[in-house]
């Protein structure tokens, strides 16, 4: 069997890269992200400048990016900003699909539930993702799990919203019918016959959940409402190269290209898988 | 079509009711007391007893909760302790530039993404239809921000043909207020065009195929006209549902793009109002935007039964 198409595969490699950028950082990073440096502010993109190693000798270190205004490598920050896109997309992906999941087999089995259970998530989808965000970061100090929280309710309802309708039409199914008629209980049902059904287009959903949920972290950062500033995130990058921007756009430049090219990425990916496992499920609003 | 119109807002009754409680709880979700939180860092213990007393908070949450809806629904969201004003003013104030972002971004994804969509449609597997699907895959991960940043940089600074940041209200002068919202309306466009070039071409394609459409060229009527009267028209449901539930993209673009280009609206009022933790003004921020963004896609529901006059609920 062909493994995917374009799609899938070009998707998937420039993920991967991300992905290894993140991993390695520690390795492609040729500074602390966090070390300020006040010698070395605001330098141009591929500036060379002498700083006292580990062993006391002075060396060169070239900013491929340049510096930011606290003199801090742009180069080193976005590698270890990679991490943080990464795991906020990945674990609002597998948490927003988990929770999806369950309460869509409620809201789809359990009929009794369905009509409150659906109106409280028709509430929440009424409130633009990015406000209901910012108003539960609001709430709490500021950090990679408030965040992520912040993020993954106003995806739920999404989620909820497919698995539900899934479970609907294959609840009706002939061999769902079947297994009832031969005296299969409800749990062993959902297990054994509706939930493997449902996970084609959740896998695919739970993609387009992931690239939505690291444009939002770079949008809370980049608004400076999000993880706070000193943590290395694309959107905290931006947001410190706002001031210098008309003189320095590298710091909004550099980190924005891996940002938009990661979302593509996880969109190429959830295009591709889509239209090879499940060409039905419609495109994330 | 009456008792659809009448069943359609019955049914935006609950959906309302869940935005309200949803708003209402996010400022008694916080581990603090909310009468200390309202009243900000610098207030005194008269001035938190007062918000205290005000705001009923020894009464039970149910009772609050009616209170609390009982002045929203008065127009009266509290006052802000950051911008030291009614928040209803605050917001009177901001709305303008909001309004005119909203509606030149609204007026310019329509000019431009229908006609691409149905240029894509139209010619289906050439490399127009591919550039147009391209730009769509693009324009949704590139952030709305760094879209901003890219057309600043290239129209405001290099070429200087644009104000770099601002805003001009109109009393001031058309001149000023249009050129000052051309870059921002572009920029918060782009993911909008993305969304409605894509259902466009998606929803052109099943009508191009119809019978209707074969009768139509067979009769001899030509390309612009069968594509304008008879597939467009037939094509629009779902045009005009994806622009509605657009307006959420729209919503959210609107609260970076005016902290991109320091536009004074109510997208900027909303993150000085998180950061400054004026939760008032976050409430009375969060709740308009929803109940605009509900009421539109009320809108949206009733002009199906102009649009195709087939739909009978």
């Amino acid at each position: 069997m062909r493994l995917g198409n374009g799609s899938v595969r070009l998707g998937g490699a420039i993920f991967g890269i991300i992905v290894a950028v993140g991993v390695l950082a520690p390795v492609l990073a040729t500074t602390d992200p966090s070390a300020i440096d006040p010698t070395a502010r605001n330098r141009k993109p591929g500036a060379e400048h002498m700083v006292r190693g580990e062993d006391g000798r002075p060396r060169a270190v070239r900013h491929w990016m340049g510096t930011d205004t606290l003199g801090r490598d742009v180069y080193s920050r976005v590698v270890y900003g990679a991490r943080v896109s990464l795991v906020v997309g990945v674990t609002v992906a597998l948490v927003s699909a988990a929770a999806g999941l369950v309460i869509g087999l409620i809201a789809g089995y359990v009929r009794a539930l369905d009509g409150v259970v659906m109106r409280v998530m028709d509430g929440l989808m009424a409130i633009p993702a990015i406000l209901l965000a910012i108003g539960l970061v609001s709430l709490s100090r500021a950090g990679l799990r408030s965040v992520i929280l912040a993020i993954v309710i106003p995806e739920v309802p999404r989620v909820v919203r497919l698995v539900r309708s899934l479970v609907l039409s294959i609840r009706e199914e002939p061999y769902v019918e079947a297994a009832v008629a031969l005296g299969a209980r409800t749990p062993a049902l959902l297990r054994r016959h509706v939930v493997p059904n449902t996970l084609a287009p959740l896998v695919v959903q739970a993609t387009f959940v992931c690239a939505s949920a690291i444009l939002l972290e770079a949008i809370l950062s980049f608004l400076g409402v999000g993880i706070p500033p000193e943590t290395p995130t694309w959107g905290n990058i931006m947001a410190e190269g706002r001031a210098l921007f008309r003189v320095f756009p590298h710091n909004i430049l550099f980190p924005g290209i891996f940002l938009a090219a990661t979302v593509l990425a996880v969109n190429m990916l959830g295009d591709g898988l889509r239209d090879r496992l499940d060409p039905r499920v419609g495109r994330r609003l | 079509m009456l008792p659809y119109i009448g069943r359609r807002l019955l049914a935006t009754i609950p959906v309302m009711a869940v935005v309200a409680v949803v708003v209402f709880s996010l400022l008694r979700l916080t581990a603090g007391d909310p009468a200390a939180i309202i009243a900000g860092d610098n207030a005194t213990s008269a001035d938190v007893e007062a918000i205290r007393a005000h705001l009923g908070l020894d009464r039970p949450l149910v009772e609050q909760f009616v209170i609390w809806l009982g002045r929203i629904l008065r127009g009266d969201f509290g006052e802000s302790f950051f911008f030291k004003k009614q928040v209803s003013q605050l917001i009177l104030d901001r709305v303008e530039p909001t309004l005119a972002l909203a509606t030149t971004t609204l007026l310019l994804t329509i000019a431009v993404s229908i006609p691409l969509g149905v240029l894509a449609a139209w010619k289906r597997g050439t490399w127009i239809d591919r550039a147009v699907m391209s730009f769509s895959v693009l324009g949704f991960s590139v952030p709305v921000f760094v879209i901003g940043y890219a057309l600043i940089y290239l129209f405001a600074i290099e070429l200087a043909w644009l104000p770099v940041q601002g805003y001009q209200r109109l009393a001031d002068g058309v001149g000023g207020f249009l050129a000052r919202l051309v870059l921002p309306s572009v920029t918060l466009a782009v993911v909008f065009v993305a969304l409605i070039a894509r259902i466009t071409r998606a929803s052109v394609l099943e009508v191009l195929n119809a019978d209707h459409v074969r009768t139509a060229r067979a009769k001899g009527l030509g390309e612009l006209p069968v594509l304008l009267r008879h597939v467009l028209r037939n094509a629009a449901v779902p045009i005009v549902t994806v622009i509605g539930i657009g307006v959420a993209v729209l919503i959210g673009g609107v609260v970076v793009t005016e902290s991109v280009y320091g536009i004074p609206g109510l997208g900027r009022l909303t993150v000085d109002a998180v950061q400054a933790r004026d939760y008032p003004t976050v409430q009375a921020v969060i709740l308009l935007f929803s109940v605009a963004y509900v009421l539109i896609n009320l809108l949206v529901d009733l002009s199906y039964t102009v649009l195709d006059p087939r739909i009978r609920y």
